[in-house]
């Protein structure tokens, strides 16, 4: 059984953008599901999904879960906690175990670049990446670009900032190249140290400055900054970088226009983004979770070889 | 030992600018002839070398054999052995053992082992640092008397310029080169790749070029402080090759070496999370790999060692993050340079053979290097249009970590001859 999109999601970066559209179109008709009272579809009955989290997660892997049980799967969830050979099997164990449990889909969130890509080259499931050390989170991305969708129409000629923690975001990577294949304009802004060093040939505008970035943007997304960064010697302290690159209130009232704000959460409220901003009407950051849920469903279904235009008679099958 | 006819082949030897067909006969370990229609003994072996190569033995002044401590991943023996069929006839193994060769009985063990295994030759390197912890200097005197031809903390840099300079003055009452792993390690920490536009598209923490560079010139500076023969192992960037040649423009005593792979593959080898493309330092760019190209071309960088790295199989089977570095490259280093540099026009034979003989033979002052009659019979043997495919499987090292698996290469050794002895032959 051979999905539009391949076996796996591992990252947007290989996707065209026909795959792409077509998850987000997918998408549209599983956000009604959500709407209703019983919120469940027989599509995936029988299929055995695990969702494998190696890091900490809640919103994540919450919004996978309810993704699978609105589409009857059946789920297991596996919290190992460590990467390293030292914490006990090796990840290459795990995937044989999982193999020789006949299971269909794995959900995998690691804290190393590359684990998704290890698995799904080893096991013959589905693997969908929910997160892989600092490389792509596509999920999240195909989330985002779905809410800027609702938003804009069209994200042709769209003008999008991501914000903050560049080096060590996945959510960053997956933005921009599902971004600029949906052929918007991307730049990003941050502080020089927390940006990668060849981020100039990713094919991206560099601001410097926060207000450059809000002048010139229709919509920011703004990264989560973890708080070892300032320990491990990127920035000198958290205060500093809320007023220097804080989006506040104050920095959007000066915008020309209005400028869309997105969050991959969880916030770190007063340092990257303020909460006036956050809970302002600018902010679509709780529609971007109800969208991930979507999203979420749409991808599981295409991998499980649903034909897209399938997904609205899929859902027609629904218990009301 | 009977005497050995090396009949008929293209004698290349450059430390008697001697490139012409020629018989060589080696006779009790030592090249008694060379000439045309040798007469040689009744009693001669004779291996015809018909549109062969036939240099002065290899030698790869840098490789792990991991024994003591590793015995599983290689041994003396086996990496001897492996060095062998690479058309090596001697090695030298890096101290980064465990125990680590920091001591003249550690040393002794090495060189006893080496004995045993009859196959290549296998010299032992001395650390710098008493158990390569970077504080206090090892027993030079000692282990060079117990057979040490060289000093390093090889897989660790020597982080404190100041250890750095006492090494170099110290080792010169003994005369051997000091050798460093140039890395600025708090630039390295924690990084898997080059730091470019590949790993920033993976989300590998990068190593940048300068975190090699920065310890290249420290120590080319400190060579001229002291007077002391530094040498440079596996230089991977552009910015070194330019550091070196400013160092030799200015008469100080810098050597260097590069490993056939950061002559032939980039970051891009990567792609994939592929394991058995991390090594340390990484591959970087193809401007580095050309000016790489350049500088061992034009002696800007003084010869080719392996810095052969076996690991076990499983050991590279997991996150790339995690996985260790270094790839295996006795069995492969001959084929990888004659098909990226011979065949391509970069590097001519008679060079080849000064790269990989004469100059290891020379800087590190070993016998060998050279097929002078009289001198030792080390000899290689090698087929510089034979194509075969790596298959890692068929490796006489334990090791099978290496990013040729399945290529096909150009060039191949034949014969390789340790002390007049047969101790390679491949079968035809």
């Amino acid at each position: 059984m051979t999905s539009a999109l391949g076996k796996d999601l591992l990252a947007l970066e290989p996707l065209s953008a026909a795959q792409i559209t077509l998850i987000l179109d997918t998408a549209e008709p599983f956000k009604e599901i959500s709407e209703r009272a019983i919120k469940k579809v027989p599509t995936l009955r029988g299929q055995t999904i695990v969702n494998l989290f190696f890091e900490a997660s809640t919103r994540t892997r919450v919004s996978f879960e309810f993704a699978e049980k609105r589409l009857s799967a059946d789920t297991v969830n596996v919290a190992a906690s460590g990467s390293s050979v030292s914490k006990g099997e090796t990840l290459v164990d795990t995937a044989r175990n999982l193999e020789a449990m006949r299971i269909d889909m794995v959900v995998i969130r690691h804290g190393a670049s590359g684990a998704a890509h290890f698995l799904a080259e080893r096991i013959e499931s589905s693997v969908i990446n929910a997160g892989d050390g600092t490389h792509e989170h596509p999920t999240q991305g195909l989330l985002d670009l779905l809410t800027l969708r609702d938003h804009f129409g069209d994200l042709a000629g769209k003008r999008v900032c991501i914000c903050g923690d560049v080096l060590h975001s996945r959510v960053a990577r997956s933005n921009i190249w599902g971004l600029k294949k949906l052929g918007a304009e991307v730049a990003v802004c941050g502080p020089r140290s927390l940006l990668p060093t060849a981020i100039d040939e990713f094919g991206v505008a560099v601001f410097a400055r926060i207000e450059e970035a809000i002048a010139w943007a229709d919509a920011l997304n703004v990264l989560r900054l973890q708080l070892e960064r300032m320990t491990a010697g990127y920035i000198p302290s958290l205060r500093e970088y809320n007023r220097v690159f804080g989006v506040t209130r104050e920095r959007l009232e000066r915008a020309p226009r209005d400028v869309l704000i997105l969050h991959p959460g969880p916030m770190n409220r007063g340092v990257e983004i303020d909460s006036d901003v956050a809970d302002g009407p600018q902010s679509v950051i709780l529609d971007q979770v109800t969208n991930g849920v979507a999203v979420r469903m749409a991808v599981l279904y295409l991998l499980a070889g649903g034909r897209p235009e399938l997904a609205e008679a899929a859902k027609g099958g629904g218990e009301r | 030992m009977r005497p050995l006819l090396l009949a008929g082949g293209r004698v290349v030897d450059p430390s008697q600018s001697r490139d012409e067909i020629a018989d060589v006969l080696l006779i009790d370990g030592r090249v008694a002839a060379i000439g045309a229609n040798l007469s040689a003994p009744d009693e001669t072996e004779s291996i015809s070398c018909d549109g062969q190569i036939v240099a002065p033995g290899f030698i790869d002044v840098h490789c792990h054999l991991r024994e003591p401590g590793r015995e599983h991943v290689e041994t003396i023996a086996t990496g001897a052995r492996a060095a062998a069929a690479g058309g090596f006839t001697a090695v030298c193994a890096m101290p980064n053992t465990d125990p680590v060769t920091d001591n003249q009985a550690a040393v002794g063990f090495i060189v006893r082992q080496a004995m045993s295994a009859r196959a290549a030759r296998v010299y032992p390197i001395g650390a710098i640092s008493l158990g390569q912890m970077g504080e206090s200097l090892a027993e030079f005197g000692e282990m060079v008397g117990a057979g040490a031809v060289a000093v390093s903390d090889d897989g660790r840099p020597v982080a404190s310029a100041h250890l750095m300079r006492t090494a170099l003055e110290y080792a010169r009452t003994f005369d051997i080169p000091v050798i460093d792993h140039c890395e600025e390690p708090t630039l390295a920490k924690g990084g898997a790749m080059h730091e470019g536009l590949v790993s920033a598209r993976l989300g590998l923490k990068g190593i940048p070029a300068e975190a090699e560079e920065i310890m290249a010139i420290r120590d080319i500076l400190l060579a001229r402080l002291t007077g002391g023969h530094v040498h440079l192992a596996h230089m991977s960037t552009k910015g070194s090759v330019e550091l070196i040649r400013w160092g030799k423009a200015r008469g100080i005593n810098v050597t260097a070496e590069v490993c056939p792979h950061h002559l032939s593959l980039t970051d891009e080898a990567v792609e994939g999370y592929a394991t058995n493309a991390k090594m340390n330092p990484p591959l970087r760019t193809a401007a580095d790999v050309a000016a790489l190209r350049d500088a061992i071309r034009d002696g800007t960088i003084d010869l080719i060692a392996t810095d052969h790295a076996p690991h076990h199989y499983d050991e590279k089977e997991r996150e790339f993050a995690d996985a260790p570095n270094g790839i295996v490259g006795l069995e492969t280093a001959l084929g990888v340079i004659v098909t990226n540099l011979v065949a391509s026009g970069i590097l001519d034979l008679p060079t080849l053979v000064e790269r990989m003989s004469c100059a290891p033979a020379r800087l590190f002052h070993l016998e060998g290097g050279s097929l002078r009659e009289g001198g030792v019979a080390d000899v290689t043997v090698f087929d510089p249009g034979s194509e075969w495919l790596v298959e890692p499987a068929r490796f006489l090292s334990k090791g099978r970590n290496t990013p040729y698996a399945g290529t096909t290469l150009t060039g191949r050794p034949t014969c390789t001859v340790v002390g007049g002895r047969l101790v390679h032959r491949l079968a035809d």
